[in-house]
């Protein structure tokens, strides 16, 4: 799960990173009163989405009076932002973040994420902060400072002054650092956290660390016990489609094609769409109906897919195994009484009883489905009927 | 002969009460396998699907002689189990359970290594040895006995491999379903030596998923150490890339993970890389025959 930068601020505050102050907009006066709150006679407005690349895109804007503020912060809110990151479908920005304007001396990137390969998280620090990291790693690998923290043994001095040293600090301000770091390790740890990226990290003409921005993502199967982060959860930046595929334990991503897939499990649901684009077809979506596929699951599953103007065939292909593809036939009639499908739907039962299921949707008789013989006829089939040619 | 787990293998089930458990236990006796009892705390001296229930690992071990535990605890608790398995002296832990907590997992394999268990999964269907012995949630029916080594990251992709691979008239010696998480127990790297090794594979299929880069590990180890026919599929060709918040943990493993980018490292290292899903049995079948004729 993804948060704004706003509230992985809080977070940090809560574990002594320091951050500039800041507060969260939803309207132009309301960025003013924050403003004026702050004091001073800098400020940044900070569209909030749940994307990278906001500079580049007009999301970030320095302001040098309220008034200022205030506009800025009008003109971005309702902006359609697209960065690299959004799609070019771009996001709506609905909140901003006013923050205090920052003394910057130098800026760098600090960065946390679980390294698979080592199966311990890695910290990652570079001199080149403000620039995309992916850039970096690209251009000047050797730019990037790594260091895997052993979890049994925590986050050591020696970690962060491996870090330090690379990122050339000097003496007193290794020190800092080090607080900084280690800090951020217990952030990490502590929340269940799958990534924090704080780019850039500045010093400022003091000689202090601060976090100007910061991204962090959770993984999902530890929110059960962060009930405080779950609460964090935006559901504005996420398709509503996806939200109501996943109260019935569907798993859906639309895509842009306009052949619909229903299938059980994830590999075999991305197979599923490897292979309609093999056959010179397009997936319209990604759809794991799960283990279950029972009569429910099958008919969310199509009142999902059909949700969808652009759908023109839909490919129902599960590979039954405890479940019985006869019970999964069975579902699949059961499904089409509930929902009213108007498209062609070519049907591959495989696996533990497959004859049974084909027997079961041949007597049926129905029109607009179409049984396929294996996953090859069944894509083939798909592929033609969504061109109209079947 | 098979990898890992074969007829004469004792398995015991944590979690062996719970729904799933007692389902799947259930099943995987009718299979053939030998599982010769279960753990659930405060359960200890019942008698369950006529085998006996114990409080601890430890005891179990001690009564049964099990050398392998299936892991169907929930989510929360996935990594005390796996934990108290290597502490009493398991030699392979299969963990079924999805949704275990990524930080519980690190810990729970750190320690597992320490001790020198093995483990598989979590999120997985298991391992089963054709006609043998099943420990895991797959349908046993679909693997037929034959001389082809199966690994695969997805659970209904393993099955219709073995399915594809069994309509051309061969079959399977062990397939192991290793999960797709962030970590993992045993993975392409262990479990492609363990099958060059065994003398009845003859040929090993291997589906891959984009993320991470293991099948790119694998993809060396095979140019280097592997003489038997490979056959690979990565599901994802057409996945769109991720709107993530970043790339940092493809930085870190200097790779991507997309799946262009493991078929050619595969190809590379001579691999069989079946582009679309329905190809892969027909290739299992050409590759053994191009083996034959050399």
């Amino acid at each position: 799960m993804n948060i704004h930068e706003y509230q992985a601020k809080e977070i940090f505050r809560k574990y002594g990173v320091p951050t500039p102050r800041g507060g969260v907009a939803f309207s132009g006066p309301e960025a003013r009163r924050v403003a004026e709150e702050l004091g001073g006679n800098l400020w940044v407005v900070k569209a909030q989405i749940h994307a990278g690349g906001r500079g580049k895109a007009g999301g970030v804007k320095l302001a040098r009076s309220l008034d200022e503020v205030e506009k800025i912060a009008e003109e971005m809110l309702g902006m359609k932002l697209v960065t690299h990151q959004t799609g070019p479908e771009g996001k709506i920005v609905k909140k901003v973040y006013v923050e205090e304007g920052a003394d910057i001396k130098a800026e760098y990137y600090l960065g946390m994420v679980l390294d698979r390969a080592l199966e311990m998280p890695v910290m990652m620090a570079s001199t080149e902060g403000g620039m995309e990291i992916e850039e970096v790693a690209e251009k000047s690998p050797e730019k990037i400072i790594k260091v895997a923290i052993d979890p049994t043994i925590g986050f050591q001095p020696f970690h962060a002054r491996k870090l330090a040293f690379g990122l050339g600090l000097g003496k007193d301000e290794q020190k800092e650092f080090i607080k900084f770091a280690n800090a951020l390790y217990n952030v990490y740890m502590d929340n269940d956290a799958e990534l924090i990226e704080i780019n850039p990290l500045i010093k400022t003409g003091e000689g202090k660390f601060l976090a100007l921005d910061a991204k962090m993502s959770f993984d999902d199967n530890a929110l059960y016990r962060h009930p405080d982060i779950a609460d964090m959860r935006d559901l504005d930046e996420e398709e509503p489609t996806e939200i109501e595929a996943k109260k019935y334990g569907l798993s859906y991503i639309k895509l842009d094609g306009n052949v619909g897939c229903m299938v059980n499990g994830a590999g075999l649901a991305m197979a599923t769409m490897d292979i309609i684009k093999h056959e010179g077809g397009e997936p319209a979506n990604f759809l794991d109906v799960g283990g279950g596929a029972n009569p429910d699951t099958v008919a969310k599953g199509f009142e999902i897919i059909l949700s969808d103007p652009n759908v023109k065939s839909i490919f129902v292909n599960i590979f039954g195994g405890i479940v019985r593809c006869d019970r999964v036939a069975n579902g699949i009639l059961e499904a089409t009484k509930k929902v009213e499908v108007n498209v062609p739907v070519i049907v591959r039962l495989d696996g533990t009883n497959a004859k049974e299921a084909a027997e079961i949707l041949k007597n049926a008789n129905i029109k607009n489905i179409i049984p396929a013989k294996d996953l090859k006829d069944g894509a083939k089939k798909a592929v033609a009927a969504a061109k109209g040619e079947l | 002969m098979s990898i890992l787990v074969n007829k004469d293998t004792k398995v015991i089930v944590q979690g062996f009460t719970g729904k799933e458990g007692t389902f799947h236990a259930q099943q995987c006796m009718d299979y053939g396998t030998q599982i010769v009892g279960g753990v659930t705390p405060n359960k200890g001296g019942m008698t369950h699907l006529g085998k006996p229930v114990f409080n601890t690992v430890e005891e179990a071990v001690k009564a049964t002689g099990a050398t392998v535990s299936m892991i169907f605890v929930p989510p929360a608790f996935v990594a005390d189990a796996v934990m108290e398995a290597a502490d009493a002296g398991i030699e392979l832990a299969v963990i079924i359970t999805e949704g275990a907590p990524v930080r519980d997992m690190m810990y729970a394999k750190h320690y597992a290594t320490k001790k020198g268990m093995k483990t598989i999964g979590p999120n997985c269907p298991g391992i089963i040895t054709a006609e043998e012995c099943k420990i895991g949630i797959m349908p046993g029916n679909i693997f037929k006995k034959g001389n082809v080594g199966l690994i695969s990251k997805s659970g209904t992709l393993t099955y219709e491999a073995s399915n594809q691979v069994v309509k051309e008239g061969l079959g399977i010696t062990t397939a192991v379903g290793i999960g797709g998480d962030p970590i993992i127990g045993l993975s392409y790297k262990e479990l492609l030596p363990m099958f060059e090794e065994d003398d009845e594979t003859e040929a090993i299929v291997m589906i891959g998923e984009i993320g991470g880069d293991l099948e790119i590990q694998a993809a060396k180890l095979i140019k280097e150490k592997i003489t038997k026919p490979v056959i690979a599929f990565i599901a994802g060709q057409t996945a769109p890339k991720g709107k993530r918040m970043g790339h940092a943990g493809a930085i870190v493993s200097g790779s991507k993970g997309t799946a262009q980018e493991k078929m050619e490292a595969l190809r590379e290292a001579g691999v069989y890389v079946v582009e679309s899903p329905a190809d892969i049995g027909v290739t299992v079948a050409k590759a053994l025959k191009e083996r034959k004729n050399k």
